[in-house]
């Protein structure tokens, strides 16, 4: 038994926002309320805490297997609960793709032995990710898997993503799209604009993606299955996504930390903000804030990218995409939308709960019988976030020496404490 | 001021003051072009890598007659038979040419901001021979100085500069030095290699797509190589581009009487370039290739510092 005491529970789904106890009996929970405690209960003091459900990561890449030198199941989700995440979705691009039911199963028994959190993992969308035939995507649900995606590279065709959204819907599962129109990517190592020109480097317009966004959308009108955009990066595919929740289509976006805090003109030559889809201008970075204010965006998600060194100690032009991002993910959020004023708390716990929950079409919630998944996090506590620190393998990261108010403190998986501050 | 700069990886962060030193600090050395016994001994027993990681030949031999000049040895790596062919990183290419123990560095590469990669993970001067897309900040400075020679000061010029300057590293680095002596730069070429942004690169620039309005009131006329393989992604016929664009007699008197026409090399005749206005009175493009010679000593010379002031040098062809 376990008792979380005094916190304030913020919890989206029953609209609560109150100090109360949770007490936690094995990986459930038991009980809520002012005195929800047990003779013999170890006690947390969440006085000043809050209390979320667990925090869940839609996009991140653990790298395993095959690209162990940059992270492995165990040392990423060591990171994500260190991020306040309980639960992250692993997108399939490792080497072998998971793109069928016995690398899913692989990577779902060695997260049961290694994972500090659950991982809950993503299929491919074609067989070995490479835009032709489906991949075994039945036989990957029946092993775990919660959505699709071919991310790295966009579903390669309009027909190709029109079969995954129709077989995927009897299925329950969405199909998430790195949106980018790869003639107009072509060569791209940063967003266009004045930065690009100015530094010489190849960039990609804006409209890279918000064609692809616009592609997809129709089909998503034309199927009515379920599509959820990765790391949306721009206002216009914003206004899409937004336009097509109008209409009543199942239309969902995430977008990342670094893209609602950083610009393309912080890039310089270093390959830390080396990212796909590239960080956007100022004016699109602003769009995301607002997206996230107003509901038109879903969910965060991290988008935690480890790559070693060598992959990232190189010229800019040859530098892999990618930053990692669990741990930091919360202290931006706090510092980019809630202690500016832009969304309020509940609205701040939804994007990393409720959110992404229903993206995949599951329930989030802090009630008597449900997973005790929780996030303990702080909204004032002053602390420096150092990459030679983190759980991850990798310290490909910009916030190196970034300093935050307010994190995450604890994180609970299954009743159990897998991350205390 | 300029003896603390360590590196010369681009002009944009340079200041005018500091352009016009290194301008100052090249007059001596273009003297020493007209001696007959050209050799100094200032950098005696210094060497210089010239690491080409890209097709070069006009660059690489400034450097290297530059370096000889000043009685420096050089350390040639080409592209041809760099391990960079062999997969071998720049990150390892930059540490083995240091542990060569050179006094500098001089680095063109096809990735943009490689001479800065290069400079950050060494500890020897690093000069950038041209870095992907980004700058030429020699070619730049030789350019300023034949037009300072000619037109007796850079403040307050006209100039049309023609071609695709969207790729173009000298037009980049041209545009900043220009810039901050206050010219009125003109850009003018095939609307897809002209980006908007070019006009908010640096302070008095605009677009211009008739080649004609271009030229009008222009006293220096900078023609640019077109790459062919540019006029390939996607498809521009060549004579589309020498109908348009081409630099011609004609087109160059709709520019002020007796305008400079520069041209960074190589040239093609008869492509972005008529031969008449190639080898014409105008013409300044042999006199780029000696200057820069004499910005490249002057540089060589700041970086490494060899002994005695530049005022000796002046003297030391004697």
């Amino acid at each position: 038994m376990l008792v979380i005491r005094k916190g304030r529970v913020i919890d989206p789904a029953s609209k609560t926002d109150a100090a109360m106890d949770v007490l936690i009996d094995g990986e459930r929970i038991a009980a809520l309320g002012a005195e929800a405690r047990a003779a013999d209960a170890e006690i947390v003091d969440a006085t000043g805490w809050i209390v979320a459900p667990g925090f869940i990561d839609l996009h991140c890449h653990l790298r395993e297997p095959g690209d162990e030198a940059s992270e492995t199941i165990e040392t990423g989700t060591r990171a994500a609960a260190c991020g306040g995440f309980a639960a992250v979705c692993p997108m399939p691009n490792t080497r072998p793709v998971n793109d069928n039911a016995s690398m899913t199963r692989a990577i779902v028994e060695r997260a049961a032995a290694a994972g500090r959190v659950r991982v809950w993992p993503i299929g491919a969308v074609s067989a070995g990710s490479g835009g032709e035939g489906l991949a075994e995507i039945a036989g990957m649900k029946e092993a775990g898997i919660v959505a699709v995606s071919d991310d790295g590279h966009p579903v390669a065709t309009a027909k190709l993503l029109r079969q995954a959204m129709e077989y995927c819907r009897p299925l329950g599962l969405p199909v998430i799209d790195h949106c980018e129109e790869p003639s107009l990517f072509a060569g791209a190592v940063m967003r266009e604009g004045l930065p690009s020109t100015r530094l010489g480097l190849a960039g990609m317009p804006a409209a890279a993606e918000s064609i692809a966004v616009s592609r997809d959308v129709q089909i998503a009108g034309l199927t009515g299955g379920r599509l959820h955009i990765a790391h949306l990066s721009s206002r216009a595919s914003l206004e899409l996504v937004r336009e097509a929740k109008k209409r009543g289509w199942a239309v969902t976006c995430e977008v990342t930390p670094h893209h609602f805090t950083l610009t393309d003109e912080e890039v310089g030559y270093d390959s830390r903000y080396k990212v796909n889809p590239p960080l956007a201008s100022p004016e699109d970075r602003d769009a995301l804030v607002d997206g996230l204010a107003d509901g038109s965006v879903d969910a965060i998600a991290t988008d935690h990218a480890p790559h070693e060194r060598a992959k990232k100690d190189v010229e800019f032009d040859r530098a892999a995409f990618g930053m990692t991002g669990f741990e930091t993910a919360l202290g931006l959020a706090l510092e980019r939308l809630y202690h500016p004023g832009r969304i309020s708390l509940i609205r701040l716990v939804e994007l990393f709960t409720t959110g992404p929950a229903g993206v995949l079409g599951i329930g989030r919630r802090i009630a008597p019988g449900e997973a005790a998944d929780l996030t303990l996090f702080s909204l004032h506590h002053q602390w420096t976030f150092r990459s030679k620190h983190s759980a991850s393998r990798s310290r490909n990261t910009p916030f190196d020496g970034r300093s935050f108010r307010g994190g995450p403190v604890m994180t609970i998986v299954g009743g159990r404490i897998v991350y205390r501050r | 001021m300029l003896e603390r700069l360590r590196h010369l990886l681009a002009i944009e962060p340079l200041s005018a003051e500091q352009i016009s030193f290194l301008l100052d600090q090249a007059k001596p050395f273009q003297q020493i072009q007209r001696h007959p016994l050209k050799k100094l001994a200032t950098l005696r027993g210094k060497s210089v890598v010239l690491a080409f990681f890209e097709a070069s030949t006009r660059t690489r031999i400034s450097f290297g007659t530059a370096a000889a000049r000043l009685g420096a040895d050089t350390m040639a790596l080409q592209a041809e038979s760099s391990s960079l062919k062999k997969g071998e990183s720049l990150m390892d290419t930059a540490q083995t040419l240091e542990a060569m123990k050179p006094d500098c560095i001089v680095i063109r590469h096809a990735a943009s901001g490689a001479a800065q990669f290069v400079s950050e993970r060494v500890g020897v001067p690093v000069i950038n021979a041209g870095d992907g897309l980004h700058e030429h900040p020699t070619q730049a400075l030789l350019d300023a100085l034949t037009i300072r020679d000619r037109r007796g000061s850079l403040d307050g010029l006209a100039i049309t500069i023609l071609g695709d300057i969207l790729h173009s590293r000298v037009a980049r680095s041209n545009i900043h030095l220009l810039s901050k002596f206050g010219a009125a730069i003109t850009l003018c070429g095939p609307a897809m290699w002209l980006p908007a942004e070019l006009e908010r690169l640096a302070p008095g620039v605009r677009r211009s797509f008739r080649v004609e309005e271009a030229l009008e009131g222009a006293e220096v006329v900078m023609a640019l190589r077109v790459q062919q393989e540019r006029l390939n992604e996607p498809a521009l016929p060549p004579d589309e581009y020498v109908r348009l664009y081409q630099l011609t007699e004609a087109r160059l008197s709709g520019a002020r009487p007796g305008a400079l026409v520069l041209h960074p090399g190589p040239m093609i005749r008869g492509f972005e370039i008529e031969p008449a206005v190639a080898d014409g009175a105008q013409s300044c493009v042999l006199e780029q290739v000696t200057n820069g010679l004499a910005v490249r000593m002057a540089l060589l010379f700041l970086l490494i510092g060899g002994a005695g002031g530049p005022e000796d040098l002046a003297h030391a062809g004697d």
